[in-house]
Formats: C-alpha cells, structure tokens, sequence
C-alpha cells in the first residue's frame, strides 16, 4: 500500500490518531505524515473530520431521516443543478444521486419530526423538477461508518496466556 | 491420590503465576495474552450458528471432515505445500493435540527433542508425556533470534532425533525465510532429524511470505508440519488446528487421535471450513492492524531506549529490558499496572527480555506504553 493510502486507511478508523502516533504506525517520518495529510487536505481527497455520534446518548431531541426523491429533468436543468440546490441547506446532511427507483436520497436531521417533515414539504417538494418525496424517519441505528452501536463486547480473554 | 512420575516431571507454568499475580490487580492492561483480541469472522461464526441449526452435531471422520481436509489442501498451497487430503493431513482439537499426538506417534522413550529456545511452551511438557528428553537449543537477539547451524551443533542436536521448530516465533516474533532455513535443513538432513515445524502464525508474517521448511530439498519426507485456526482467524476458542505431512506420519497421528480425540469438534470444522472459503478478507485485515501496532510498538521501545530487534512476525514483540525481567515485569505490575511476560518463561536465551503481545487494540496499546516509559524513566 502507499503511504498515502496507508495514511488515508488510518484516519478511516480513527482520525483524531495524532501525527506522532500515524508517524510510529506507518513508520514515516512526522514532517512526511504532516505534509502528506496536508496533501490529501489541499487536493480535496480529505474534505473533513467527524465524529459519528449515538444520538441516544445526547440530551435533547435530534431527529434523521432517509428521503427517496424523484425528479424530471428537462432541457435546461440536470441532476447536478438540483443537488447544487439542494446541498445548500443546513438539514441536508447527505445528498446522492442512485440508481434504481428512485433518483436521489437524502439524509435529513433535524431537532423534531415535525422539523424534518416541515423542512421536506416546504424546501424539497417545491422545487420545480421534484415530482415525489417518501420521507422515512430513522427508529434506530445499528451501526454507522463501520461503527456498531449499543453494548460493547468486553475484552474476556484470560489477562496472561502462552 | 498417586500421581504419574511423568506429571511431577513437569512444573507447572510460570505463565500461571504471572497470570494470577495479573488478576489479583484491577485496572491492569494486559500485554501478556497470547491469543488474537480481534473475533472470529462473521462468516465463519455465522456458518458454526448455521450447522448447529442443521443438526450437524455428530462425529465426523477421524481425520476430519473430508470437505475441510480438501479446502485446506488448497490452501496451504500458498506455502508451495502440497498434500494429499486423504493421506496427509490430519485435522486436530487445535494445533495443540497436533503437537502432542506428534510427539506420542514420533518420539520413542528415551528419544532426544530438541527445541530451540525461547519458544512456545508446550513443546517440553509434550516430549516428556511422550517420554522423550527435551534438549534446549538457545538462539540469540544477535541473531535476530533465528535457529543456526551453529547453535544446533553448539548445544549437541546432532545427537537428536527430533528438532522442534517454531517460525513466526513465539514469544520472540523472528520469522526465518528460505535462507535461514537452509542451513537447519542441512543439519536435518545431515544427522537424520525429523523435524515439527510449528507454523501457526505463518499467515501473521510482515517481511514477505512465509516459508515452510517441508518445502526445503528432502525436507517434505522428515517434516511434519502444524498450523492451525487460532491465531490467523481469530479462532482460539473453537480448538481447531491441522497437521500435514507423508502419509506414514499422520497415519501413526491418527492412530492415536482416533483413540484419544476421536475427531476435532464438528461445529468449528464448519467454521473452519467457512474460513477458508469466504474469510481472507478478514485475515488480511487483522494482518494490516497488527503491522500498524507492530510498528508502533517498536518505535515506541526505540524511543524508550530498550534494545528491541525488529519482529517480523507473529504479535509479539521482545525487547531486552536492561536487567533481570521477571523482576522487572513484577515491579511494571505493582507500580503501573501493565502486564508482560517474563522473557525467561519462554526458555533459554529469553532471560532479560519481555514478551511484549500487540493483540490489543490501540487505545490500550498506547497507554501501556506509556506506562511503560514512566517506568523505565
Ligand atoms: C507457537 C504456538 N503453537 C501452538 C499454539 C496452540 O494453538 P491452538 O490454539 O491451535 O492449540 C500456540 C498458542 O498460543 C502457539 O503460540
């Protein structure tokens, strides 16, 4: 694998891994991590860092959203047109273009149901090319980024083994 | 009541003791256990959920199922290891019974093993349950820990009848590859050895390929060899490991197997069986993180200052600690909390050294090694 590949790997699994410690775990140097993660940055290969997030655990209501929507294009406007539109607003947290039933999906959050379902019927359905919305509100996750949720396995291996 | 002669022969481990002077502890991170801390693949879970619905809880043959014997066949070709699934290989309640149906079907009273050291620990109790002798063959950090010519002849092994040899190594983590293997299959052949080689953590080699000694000129006909499920999927606790070798030798195995084990649990040959077909993914994957912890460790030991040669295999590392290392891991357990090994559990030549395991995840590898520097510091 090559550095950057190894490096963009390891941030995949835990991107707040300090440069010192990507520098041991790959064996470059930490001016070579630095300037390589400044590379992936500056051409736009690592557009940001986040954290994935039970919002079960966090006080307060926090609402997601699947959305399957369906468009007609016509002679002016295409698929890029509408998602420029459409990434421009705060509650969208995912936009992609898919194939099969539909055309788009989008990932909605927002503080309340009503929230997500106001946002939908008031910003979404009304774009011209917009012909349908299903709207289907998240009950609960399992797993996100590769990230299961709920209890955690513990470690019940004996503490010193041949 | 009166025990056997042969019990009292063997002292119990020194891996014992360390473990419960750990577990007397709370909050100690352990760098002392010798098994994968990733769990099995899914698919092969999933497979051993799916026989046992089936009702496949029955026997299979003596030496195992003949599905398996074929898929590990074809698998072990990616050594150049070529046997025949009828004939050659054997599939055991994990390398483990291997070994010590081995020694049993291979080692006549009175017969000399040698065994290089440090090395894995069961190799001397096997030999004399088998009633053989066990003869320790040192090999030294200067030699990146890797068996020579030299100190075969050195410690009498010419005079042997069996060599033990045990690559990826553990507790060391020296891998050897065909050139270093050259020289001990020169001495094999020379005095009429037959040689174990213990090849459980081939698929955990971060230098190249493995190498198989039984794929040395007039090698395969004095070789037996092991691996197993254990440690490159994950698997310890599903107790499934193999033996190949000529037809003779595994024919004598199973003899014994057939007695004592009638044949390996049928619910982990499935799983087995499922890790072969569908789980190199997942190997590959445990192999890209153990590198990454590999590396880390050993440039964090660097930085400390101890002498550590650089493993190249298994998930150990073994790092000379400056003084004496059964002290220095029991103080390293009462003052902060971390436990390692003893290098001298491990045999001759391990004295002074720790056997350091990076089957831990991140996290705790590296608050371990701080733990560590503020000790040593
Ligand atoms: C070198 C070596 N051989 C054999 C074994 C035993 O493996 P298994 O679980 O297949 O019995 C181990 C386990 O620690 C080992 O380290």
């Amino acid at each position: 694998m090559d550095a950057k590949r190894e490096l963009l790997d390891l941030l995949l699994s835990n991107a707040r891994e300090d440069t010192t410690d990507l520098a041991r775990q790959t064996g470059l140097d930490a001016a070579e991590v630095e300037s390589l993660i400044a590379e992936l940055e500056a051409d736009g290969t690592v557009l940001g860092y986040q954290a994935v997030v039970d919002w079960d655990r966090v006080d307060g209501e926090h609402v997601q959203a699947e959305v399957e929507l369906n468009v007609e294009l016509d002679r002016e406007t295409g698929y890029e047109e509408i998602a420029r539109r459409i990434t421009k607003f705060p509650q969208v947290a995912s936009l992609r273009l898919i194939s099969g039933d539909y055309d788009f999906a989008i990932d909605v959050e927002g503080e309340s149901m009503h929230d997500v379902s106001n946002f939908v019927s008031e910003q979404i359905a009304p774009i011209p090319e917009v012909t349908q919305t299903v709207t289907h509100f998240v009950m609960e996750t399992y797993k996100e980024r590769g990230i299961e949720f709920g209890d955690r396995d513990d470690d019940d291996r004996l503490s010193v083994s041949p | 009541m009166k025990l056997a002669d042969r019990v009292n022969q063997v002292p119990p481990s020194g891996i014992r003791r360390f473990f419960e002077l750990a577990e007397e502890k709370d909050d100690v991170i352990s760098l002392g256990v010798g098994e994968p801390d990733f769990s099995a693949p899914w698919a092969a879970r999933t497979a051993a959920i799916d026989s046992l619905e089936r009702g496949k809880t029955s026997y299979t043959a003596n030496r195992g199922r003949r599905d398996l014997r074929q898929a590990i066949a074809d698998h072990v070709t990616r050594y150049d290891q070529s046997y025949d699934p009828d004939e050659e290989i054997l599939v055991t309640t994990g390398a483990s019974e291997a070994v010590d149906v081995a020694m049993r079907a291979l080692v006549d009273p009175g017969d000399t093993v040698a065994v290089h050291q440090p090395s894995y620990i069961s190799y001397a109790p096997g030999i004399i349950f088998a009633g053989g002798e066990p003869l320790a063959v040192p090999t030294r950090m200067e030699n990146d820990f890797k068996l020579t010519y030299a100190d075969l002849e050195a410690s009498g092994a010419a005079d042997a009848d069996v060599l033990v040899l045990c690559y990826p190594n553990n507790p060391t983590g020296a891998t050897m590859s065909r050139d270093d293997l050259t020289e001990v299959a020169e001495f094999a052949r020379e005095h009429d050895l037959v040689v174990l080689a213990d090849e459980i953590y081939a698929a955990l080699t971060y230098d190249g390929d493995h190498t198989s000694i039984a794929t040395l000129p007039g090698m395969r006909e004095r070789t037996v060899v092991f691996n197993g499920f254990s440690k490159a999927y994950a698997m310890t606790g599903l107790r499934l490991g193999y033996a190949l070798g000529p037809a003779d030798a595994i024919g004598a195995m199973n003899r014994i197997h057939q007695y004592s084990m009638l044949s390996a649990p049928t619910t982990a040959q499935f799983a087995a069986l499922e890790a072969l077909r569908s789980c190199e993914g997942d190997v590959v994957e445990m192999r890209t993180q153990y590198n990454r912890r590999r590396r880390f460790v050993l440039s964090r030991f660097n930085e400390m200052g101890l002498d550590c040669f650089e493993a190249k295999g298994a998930f150990y590392a073994f790092p000379h600690c400056g003084g004496d290392d059964e002290a220095f891991a029991e103080a390293l357990l009462q003052e902060q909390n971390v436990a390692v090994v003893p290098g001298r559990i491990f045999g001759e030549g391990g004295e002074g050294h720790l056997r350091v395991s990076y089957a831990t995840g991140m996290n705790d590898l590296r608050e371990a090694l701080d733990r560590i520097e503020t000790f040593v510091s």
